[in-house]
């Protein structure tokens, strides 16, 4: 969550004025509402498939594990939902420019996220607290729209922001929208590459994450047939995914290359329009050369058009002042973003190998210690994707009509706002991972998944006082 | 037509709120208001169980009210998102503070702690709808100008917007104790129907007196508002006083039947007869209205066909969600505690 404001404080620092406490707010509310979301898109289909093996093949541990993340699930959903409210309002509360011009355009597809945010919220309520008086097959039916509104409203979100980053489907004239067409708003250029690509990640964030906590079961010694369910069921999933996710960053990168082509140069270190150009690994740009990085000759352009003669834009195509600030933070995140996708698609390989040849997961600690930081790895990633996605469009919050400086609030207190909010966001995600991590140790105690009624007298706990000592 | 057709929509959306996401709200009050940890034992725990399933599908209309309002009279929003920056900001640390605070009371077994976010959840239960009925009662006085680029404190501080910020948690505390009566009466929880009948009460009657007061103050903060309100609105004024009037009858009488309804009725008449006071302006005070809040014709076209699509997808799964709940088939899982206990 602080990694995201404090690079975008970073990032800003070269933009003037209020609008850089704005973006700040922005990004860490976002920043940490994005984590949230994911795992409200991908968990409740984790959570189905472990309840349908469960149900399949009779699978206790399956359905021991799809119980205790519903719990889970519930603090998840429940902070992912106010936090997602959060970000409503800011829409209006730090960009009442965007909203004034656009709010009719960009407002459509919020409009059917609203939907599916509803459909959500209602089957989370049956699904989540039916487990004891639903039947198993119309308990586990009960929780597929979750998974399915999950999807369907992470689309709806994203058309929002590719449609930002490619505005379309509406006229204006004299700064007033005089028509709209909602399919090309919804459907824009850019979602065609985004929708699938944040949809791919979330599923690998949740995936990771799940496989995370587990591994680090495993680390610790609790080598038994409920860890490695629990591993797998997150782990397979998003391994399966990797792959497909690196074909459709590919294939972003190359669309950006065309549709934004100074965020590509950005990301790419190309400073001037040429042929020839070479991929850097790494490597701070400053002063017009870049520094520490990798050089790999014609790789760009190879990239970009399959053949090393391929024309590349740089940044030099617009004016500085229409640039995004800071290109070796859009540069070195992009690196870590691709370099963190291949390493995680190494991880599955690893798996998939042992799989073949010996039919059960590598025993190998490394393996295992990759298995637990899996989870901070697609996070990272994912943020890393993120932090370009955002600032590579810089300076304009709609590209190329309207900047973010236009769009910012012109109230002052904003850094009141962003101080307290960054003390209240640093308290709630403390306390959701704290309670997640009670909620595992009473668990492994063997106690009760809930407790009976607020403010009840607390059940004995056998295991709660040795478990504290050493968590 | 089509912009008229939105502004029903926005307006059904926010009685909704009102009604459903309020009464989540009103149970925040009376935990608040519940005592002891001893004594306020039983009607916490029925409240939470009551709302448990239900805050966050409730919860959400708040956030399609936004939608609705940004997409169809963007004009209009902003002006309120800029005037009313402050209240708007404390009620969405309100909605963050409140939501969690409920999610993590759930999870916690020390008492302490358990003490300490229910109280979160408590507290921001009042508070939340305090700024909320500030920034209506801000509006409603014509305080919000069009082209507001600052945050103006007078805005939402005279006292016609105070007094609507305490007549929303006291219509909040008063749905809230309404339904659960009716809940606990249908369970037969005698000593529960029997206090909150008592809050029940007490809260129709602060409700109604604190609307009389800010309808007074009405009339010098908004003469055309109030001429409109006891005018054009005055049937739904007298159906919002009959309903109120109905349901502290009912409840003396200990008739429970039809009394959620009649209660939802009430607040929906109220929230209805501003709309059609106000109607067709947005901003009281300034030339903003339905028509020329800043979105073309094919907007309000496709927010209607979102909101058919949303009426038939929401509708029945809102019906199955409650009908659930009212069987009490949506409980907390205990599972482990009875061993393996896996349905199917």
């Amino acid at each position: 969550m602080s990694l995201g404001s404090s690079v975008v404080l970073l990032a800003a620092r070269q933009v003037s004025g209020d609008v850089v406490p704005a973006r700040a707010q922005m990004a860490t509310t976002l920043g940490f509402h994005i984590i949230l979301a994911s795992l409200g898109i991908a968990l409740p289909s984790v959570v189905l498939l472990a309840e349908f093996i469960g149900l399949r093949r009779h699978d206790e541990t399956a359905m021991l594990l799809a119980r205790r993340w519903s719990q889970g699930m519930g603090v998840l959903l429940a902070v992912g939902a106010v936090t997602g409210t959060v970000l409503s309002f800011e829409m209006g509360l730090l960009w009442p420019g965007l909203m004034r011009r656009y709010g009719a355009v960009l407002g459509l597809p919020f409009g059917v996220e609203g939907v599916f945010f509803f459909l959500e919220a209602i089957f989370a309520g049956i699904y989540l607290w039916g487990w004891r008086r639903l039947p198993g097959w119309a308990h586990f039916w009960s929780g597929v729209p979750i998974a399915l509104s999950g999807i369907l409203g992470a689309m709806s979100v994203i058309a929002v922001n590719s449609w930002m980053n490619q505005p379309g489907g509406f006229t204006q004239r004299g700064g007033t929208i005089t028509s709209v067409n909602p399919w090309q708003v919804y459907f824009n250029h850019a979602a065609l590459y985004q929708m699938p690509h944040m949809i791919l990640a979330a599923y690998m964030v949740t995936g990771f994450v799940v496989a995370g906590v587990y591994a680090a079961g495993v680390l610790r010694g609790r080598r038994d047939r409920y860890h490695y369910a629990g591993f797998a069921l997150g782990f397979v999933p998003a391994a399966i995914l990797t792959p497909f996710q690196i074909f459709v960053g590919d294939t972003a990168a190359r669309a950006i290359a065309h549709d934004q082509p100074v965020k590509f140069a950005s990301m790419e270190y190309v400073p001037r329009t040429s042929r020839h150009v070479a991929e850097w690994l790494g490597g701070v740009y400053a002063n017009g050369r870049v520094y520490a990085g990798l050089k790999i000759p014609d790789m760009d352009s190879l990239l970009v058009g399959f053949a090393p003669g391929t024309k590349v834009t740089g940044w030099d195509s617009v004016a500085p002042a229409d640039r995004p600030p800071a290109v070796w933070l859009l540069h070195l995140c992009f690196d870590v973003m691709v370099g963190l996708g291949f390493l995680l698609l190494l991880a599955g390989l690893w798996a998939a190998w042992a799989w073949w040849r010996r039919r059960r997961l590598p025993r190998h600690r490394l393996f295992w210690l990759a298995g637990a930081v899996s989870g901070v790895a697609a996070i990272v990633a994912m943020e890393c994707g993120w932090v370009v996605t955002e600032v590579g469009r810089q300076p304009w919050v709609v590209y190329r009509l309207q900047t973010t400086a236009q769009a910012a609030t012109t109230n002052g207190g904003v850094l009141t706002s962003l101080t307290l909010i960054i003390v209240m966001y640093a308290v709630i995600g403390t306390a959701t991972i704290l309670i997640l991590r009670m909620l595992a140790r009473r668990w492994r105690a063997g106690a009760g998944l809930e407790t009976a009624v607020p403010y009840g007298p607390p059940p004995a706990l056998p295991g709660e006082r040795a478990s504290q000592v050493e968590p | 037509m089509m912009a008229d057709v939105v502004g029903g929509i926005l307006l059904a959306g926010i009685a909704l709120y009102a009604v459903l996401g309020g009464a989540d709200f009103g149970g925040g009050l009376w935990d608040l208001l519940a005592g002891t940890t001893r004594r306020g034992l039983a009607p916490r725990a029925f409240i939470d169980e009551t709302i448990t399933p239900v805050w966050e599908a409730n919860h959400v209309w708040l956030v399609f009210d936004l939608v609705i309002f940004w997409t169809a009279f963007p004009h209009a929003f902003t002006a309120v998102m800029n005037a009313l920056a402050l209240p708007l900001w404390l009620a969405v640390a309100g909605v963050v503070l409140r939501g969690s605070g409920f999610a993590f009371r759930k999870e916690m077994t020390r008492l302490d702690l358990q003490r300490v976010t229910g109280a979160v959840f408590a507290f921001s239960s009042l508070l939340t709808p305090f700024f909320m009925g500030t920034v209506i009662g801000a509006i409603a006085t014509g305080a919000v100008r069009g082209d507001a680029s600052h945050a103006s404190l007078s805005a939402w501080t005279n006292p016609t917007a105070l007094l609507a910020g305490l007549l929303f948690v006291a219509a909040c505390g008063y749905l809230a104790a309404v339904y659960l009566t009716s809940e606990a009466a249908r369970h037969g929880q005698r000593q529960l129907q029997e206090y909150f009948t008592r809050r029940a009460q007490a809260a129709a009657i602060v409700a109604g007196l604190l609307s009389l007061a800010a309808l007074a103050t009405l009339h010098n903060a908004n003469p055309a508002l109030f001429a409109h309100l006891t005018g054009r609105a005055l049937a739904l004024m007298i159906l919002a006083g009959a309903c109120g009037l109905a349901v502290l009858a009912l409840l003396t009488s200990g008739r429970i039947k039809g009394i959620r309804v009649i209660a939802a009725l009430g607040v929906t008449a109220v929230v209805w007869g501003w709309g059609v006071a106000q109607y067709p302006v947005l901003l009281p005070g300034t030339p903003v209205t339905l028509t020329n809040a800043g979105a073309p014709n094919a907007t309000y076209g496709a927010l209607v066909v979102v909101f058919v699509a949303a009426v038939l997808l929401i509708g029945p799964s809102f019906v199955l969600l409650f009908t659930l709940q009212h069987r009490r088939l949506l409980q907390a899982d205990h599972g482990d505690a009875e061993g393996p206990s896996a349905p199917g």
